[in-house]
């Protein structure tokens, strides 16, 4: 298959970029996207010329890394699938297809298609985790999970940090990201004691990073490669409403401190 | 109050106050379309209605005047600061970004909230104050009615503020739900049918009214 | 050198808790006075440097990845093990223990596995603890499966995905120690060297991925858990930027490499598609509870699965190994699969791959039921092939997974250099010569979780450490070391890609210290990788500067280290005279074709020892004394 490649390219976060046109020849129909991408690199650099950058490392929808915006869809044209699970086969021999990275102030471009996602990770350290330090579990066995509560916390807790429910949003929001998280802690007996200290910091660092706000189009679970419902953005917000209203000063003044 | 600002400066809390301030609005415009609706009783019923609204429940109205110019212009600030706030989430765009569930009514709620604004302001200055009315006579709702729907332009004009209005609600109605954290866990939280049906129904009941004048139904 | 195993005396049972006991310990004011670094953030490294930084000691993490949380661990699919004896099948700590010894066909240390066993169990408690939704049964207790090579469930999950949950974990505690400002976090900074001055490890020099600028960081202790070097191959399962580049660094700074051979073929991989493929999918482990392999009884059998009749199958694992069945342990199931494939019965275009048939299982369970199993496993594999495996078999190869050698540490995780330790995949330690399904996540958390944040202890207690500032001339040297490398890649300047080396290191690799070696593939093997290395670094081609996000000269300074460990890897395999576990060499096999070690001359560890380039490394020895166990012949018949 022969395709014609319109790919963003960027020198680093401070310089402009634009979309280069690129030839990507003989590429087998079993190939994945991002070994289409290898293949054109490959030639690139044989040639002497810089290959493009992008991110990507387990190639098996799990990591996150990849990310690349194709067509104007995140991830591309399959459902439930991350770039690297996009197979060839699912273009038309000769297309077009334009790549470009994910678009946000908060994931500032840092080369071609690679962005910085820290933001994600500073929304989880404002309060993302279940205070546990090594050591002081009581047996596994002694917690009892209803089996339905445990499949719904998977369910939110599937999320590989991709980013793609952020370049998909027209607002540019990252409430299925941080409602994912919400969701998969809130729905375990683990999660109740930081419940709703938990949200209200994470919304705080959320909106701190400048993401957007959800309008519910509903086009981050429709990216999603994990297609995490966005029942879980109803149940961020329905806890935050919890939290401002049962807030005392007490924890008002406690809170901050991770 | 330390909270209260909190709660408003965070994303969610303006948009808990655009859901809350929606379904005042909505039960205001489902009240309202009732009220309407009994044009088709006859110019006494309906005048007799507004008779009893600017009469013995004149406080209430006046309360309800207030609680909607309060919600609405909460509705807007939040919509603009909002809207402020996704514009600088991403400030370069893509070369084309393809939306892959978004619904017209949602893509077009923004625009089609600034015309139910101008809409609205409109409406007032045409029924409530009458100063747009070409014959307006305070306290005869029917005939305001009548000699307001002469005007071909006003009443096409109407009817495309409530095409507005249904899509508004379609999408308002429901997104105002999941804000507010009140819908149930869903397979499929995209589908909706209770919105379908209000959006339909509401923007039907207002519409029938310059119809109904436009096509004789109602003189 | 001796190498000092250091294991404690006293009874098996009792070894950790009297050595926890006998260490030296770091008064609580004074732990913020030391600053340990730990590479990487899998789940040895995360689990660590959240667990260190929570007793108090200052730590600085770093990975090359843009979050802690996309390290390779969150791959593994399966689960894993503990020894909780949960379903009352007979499990203990000590079944638990033997049966990764026995798995390991008896080149493990005993004291390392018992405690990893022991640990297994609290693994779970805290896992639970921090939110890891594992399955559960309707009445909210946990539920268990069965993996290859024991005879009892005790392996914990979470979808498919366990790796993903308990790394995420980790990572999530490791976020809340950054929050707290705990840890100092480094994203997307390479470790390059390690720092040793006077013989103790020091520190590290880093290259900032996205400025391309080297720095140095200096410490009172150096933690690596930088993962396996699986990539060697160039297809495997690991993720594409997975390396041996820090380990090596280490083993040539003077930490020792042990049993660099044993590498783990995992039997349930999709088929190679064609030359382009840039990495193999992993099928867990978990599929041949319900799936059973089969090839076709003729040879060259064209015919689709569907239209073989069942007197034409050869279920070859069950005809094989009557007892395990199709749970043989990987490196036997491997094994088995290469033999029907050499003999002309593979299936697929290209001939290599075997069935595994989910026919009968969807029969008696009902589909319903296997896609609640393996719904998502069977959604990946249509994704990549295109065939549904409701209605056709699977076709399965085996294909590179894990390491089991890795730096040789004693029973504290230390290396030969003192002050650096080394976790998880990236030591030699608990596996022997063959890991059984769902220890590697095992082993990674008991690590990072509750052994070096006891022994670290035990170490900074002791060791008596001269400050070090960035002016020591062994930190300058190491800085200019790392920038000269640098530079001298980007400058050659050749006519190849780095990756088409590193595609026919793999082959070199594949074919000759795969499945299957002898004396006459390695030793051609050695001669080939060291042609490979010469064109390199005459002939490849590295565009663009080192002082920017290079992703071209990333891959180039790694496949530099892969050829050389590619080489020792090669000769580890060479000087092993004997099979056991996944280093299988034709020359010593039993009658019927299965691995017959030589307890005589190498019931022990090889580690190699660095001796200068060009220089041929030297090969220490620490023996194997089995006091608890019975050295026997690995039978799953």
């Amino acid at each position: 298959m022969n395709f014609t490649l319109k790919v963003w390219r960027q020198a680093n976060a401070k310089s402009a970029g634009r979309l280069e046109t690129y030839a990507a020849k003989e590429i087998p129909s079993d190939a994945s996207f991002l070994e289409m991408i290898d293949i054109v690199n490959d030639h690139l650099e044989a040639d002497g010329k810089e290959p493009i950058a992008f991110a990507h490392d387990c190639r098996e929808g799990i990591c996150g890394s990849c990310s690349m915006m194709i067509d104007g869809v995140a991830h591309g044209p399959v459902k439930g699938a991350a770039t690297c699970q996009v197979h060839m086969r699912s273009f038309k021999d000769g297309q077009v297809i334009t790549i470009e990275p994910w678009r946000s102030v908060a994931f500032p471009v840092l080369k071609d298609l690679v962005t910085d996602r820290s933001a994600f990770d500073r929304i989880i350290q404002a309060g993302g985790y279940i205070s546990a330090p090594t050591g002081g579990a009581r047996d596994a066995n002694e917690i009892l999970v209803a089996k339905s509560d445990s499949d719904s916390a998977m369910d939110a807790a599937a999320c590989i940090g991709c980013g793609a429910c952020v370049a998909a949003c027209p607002n540019g929001s990252a409430s299925l990201f941080t409602g994912a998280k919400i969701a998969h802690l809130a729905r375990l007996p683990q999660g109740q004691p930081e419940r709703y200290k938990r949200v209200e910091l994470m919304v705080a660092q959320m909106d701190d990073e400048h993401f957007g706000h959800c309008t519910l189009y509903g086009e981050c679970q429709a990216a999603c490669p994990k297609q995490i419902s966005i029942d879980v953005i109803g149940l961020m917000n329905r806890d935050y409403i919890v939290a401002m209203a049962t807030k005392t000063p007490d924890m008002a003044g406690a809170s901050g401190h991770g | 109050m330390n909270m209260l600002l909190t709660f408003w400066r965070s994303t969610i809390g303006k948009k808990v106050v655009m859901g809350v301030t929606g379904l005042i609005g909505l039960g205001f415009v489902i009240g309202h379309m009732a009220g309407n609706l009994q044009a088709f009783s006859g110019a006494e019923k309906l005048d007799a209605y507004g008779a009893l609204l600017h009469g013995p429940l004149h406080e209430l109205l006046l309360i309800a005047r207030v609680v909607l110019i309060a919600a609405v212009i909460l509705h807007i600030t939040a919509a603009y600061q909002l809207t402020m706030i996704s514009r600088a989430a991403r400030p370069v765009d893509y070369a084309g970004r393809k939306p892959q569930v978004s619904t017209l009514a949602s893509k077009t709620l923004k625009w089609g909230g600034v015309l139910l604004l101008v809409f609205i302001v409109f409406h007032i200055l045409h029924f409530t104050i009458g100063t747009v009315h070409p014959d307006f006579v305070d306290g005869k709702v029917y005939r305001n009615l009548a000699t307001g729907f002469e005007v071909k332009w006003v009443a096409a004009f109407y009817l495309v503020a409530m095409i507005a209005l249904g899509m508004h609600l379609y999408h308002g109605a429901w997104s105002s739900m999941r804000t507010l954290g009140l819908a149930r866990q869903s397979a499929h939280p995209l589908k909706r049918y209770l919105p379908v049906a209000l959006a339909i129904v509401i923007s039907l009941g207002f519409a029938v009214i310059p119809l109904a004048f436009l096509l004789g139904v109602l003189r | 050198m001796e190498l000092k195993s250091k294991v404690p005396s006293g009874p098996l049972e009792q070894k950790w808790d009297s050595h926890r006991f006998n260490m030296k310990l770091v008064n609580p004011a004074n732990k913020r006075k030391y600053h340990v670094i730990v590479v990487g953030a899998g789940l040895a490294g995360a689990s660590a440097s959240a667990t260190m930084s929570e007793l108090g000691y200052r730590v600085s993490c770093f990975v090359y990845h843009d979050s802690p949380r996309r390290a390779h661990s969150i791959a593994a699919q399966g689960g894993i093990n503990a020894a909780k004896n949960y379903q009352n099948d007979g499990d203990s700590i000590k079944r638990l223990f033997y049966d990764t010894i026995k798995g390991g066909d008896f080149r493990a240390r005993e004291a390392n596995v018992h405690r990893l066993a022991q640990c297994s169990v609290n693994i779970i408690d805290q896992c639970v603890a921090q939110g890891v939704p594992f399955a559960r049964e309707y009445g909210g207790l946990l539920t268990n499966r069965s993996f290859g090579g024991a005879q009892v469930s005790r392996t914990f999950y979470a979808r498919g995905q366990t790796g993903q949950q308990l790394l995420l974990g980790a990572y999530q505690a490791l976020e809340k120690q950054i929050a707290k400002g705990a840890v100092a976090m480094h994203t997307m900074t390479e470790m390059i060297d390690v720092i040793v001055i006077d013989g103790v490890a020091r520190g590290i020099v880093a290259r900032d991925l996205t400025t391309g600028r080297i720095s140095t960081h200096l410490a009172d202790a150096v933690v690596l858990a930088t993962g396996g070097y699986g990539n060697v191959y160039f297809l495997s399962t690991n993720a594409k930027q997975c390396n041996v580049t820090a380990a090596w660094r280490a083993y040539k700074r003077g930490a020792a490499f042990g049993n660099p051979c044993f590498t783990q073929i995992h039997p349930t991989c999709i088929p190679q598609a064609g030359e382009f493929q840039s990495k193999l999918t992993l099928m867990s482990e978990s599929l041949r509870n319900d799936g059973r392999c089969w090839a076709p009884v003729k040879q060259g059998d064209t015919r689709s699965a569907r239209d073989i009749p069942e007197s034409e199958r050869d279920y070859f694992l069950e005809r094989k190994y009557p007892s395990f069945g199709n749970l043989a342990p990987r490196d036997i199931a491997s094994r088995a699969a290469k033999e029907v494939c050499d003999e002309g019965r593979g299936v697929g275009d290209t001939g290599l791959g075997v069935y595994l048939d989910f026919a009968d299982s969807i029969k008696r369970l009902g589909e319903k039921t296997v896609a609640e199993r393996y719904g998502n496993l069977f959604e990946m594999y249509e994704r990549i092939t295109d065939e549904n495996p409701y209605r056709q078999p699977m076709r399965i190869y085996p294909a590179v997974h894990y390491t089991m050698g890795g730096l040789w540490v004693d029973y504290n995780l230390m290396s030969t250099v003192p002050g650096l330790h080394v976790l998880g995949e990236a030591n030699f330690s608990d596996h022997g010569a063959n890991r059984l399904g769902a220890s590697a996540l095992m082993q990674g958390l008991a690590d990072g979780y509750f052994v070096i944040p006891v022994t670290i202890g035990d170490y900074l207690a002791q060791a008596k450490l001269a400050p070090v500032t960035p002016e020591h001339p062994e930190v300058r040297a190491a800085e200019a070391a790392a920038n000269d490398r640098m530079k001298r890649l980007v400058g050659i300047k050749g006519k190849r890609a780095a990756d088409s080396f590193h595609r026919d290191l793999g082959k070199i690799m594949w074919e000759k210290c795969g499945m299957a070696r002898n004396t006459a593939s390695l030793t051609t093997a050695i001669q080939d990788i060291g042609a490979l290395k010469e064109e390199f670094w005459r002939n490849v081609n590295v565009p663009g500067s080192d002082a920017d996000l290079n992703q071209a000269l990333e891959k180039a300074n790694r496949i530099a280290d892969f050829m050389e460990l590619g080489e020792l890897m090669c000769r580890d395999a060479l000087e092993r005279e004997e099979s056991c576990g996944g280093h299988f060499r034709t020359e010593y096999q039993t009658p019927d074709g299965e691995a017959l070690r030589n307890d005589d001359d190498f019931a022990h560890v090889a580690a190699w020892q660095y001796t200068g380039e060009g220089a041929t490394p030297t090969r220490l020895v620490e023996p194997l004394t089995f006091e608890n166990v019975q050295l026997s012949q690995r039978s799953y018949k």
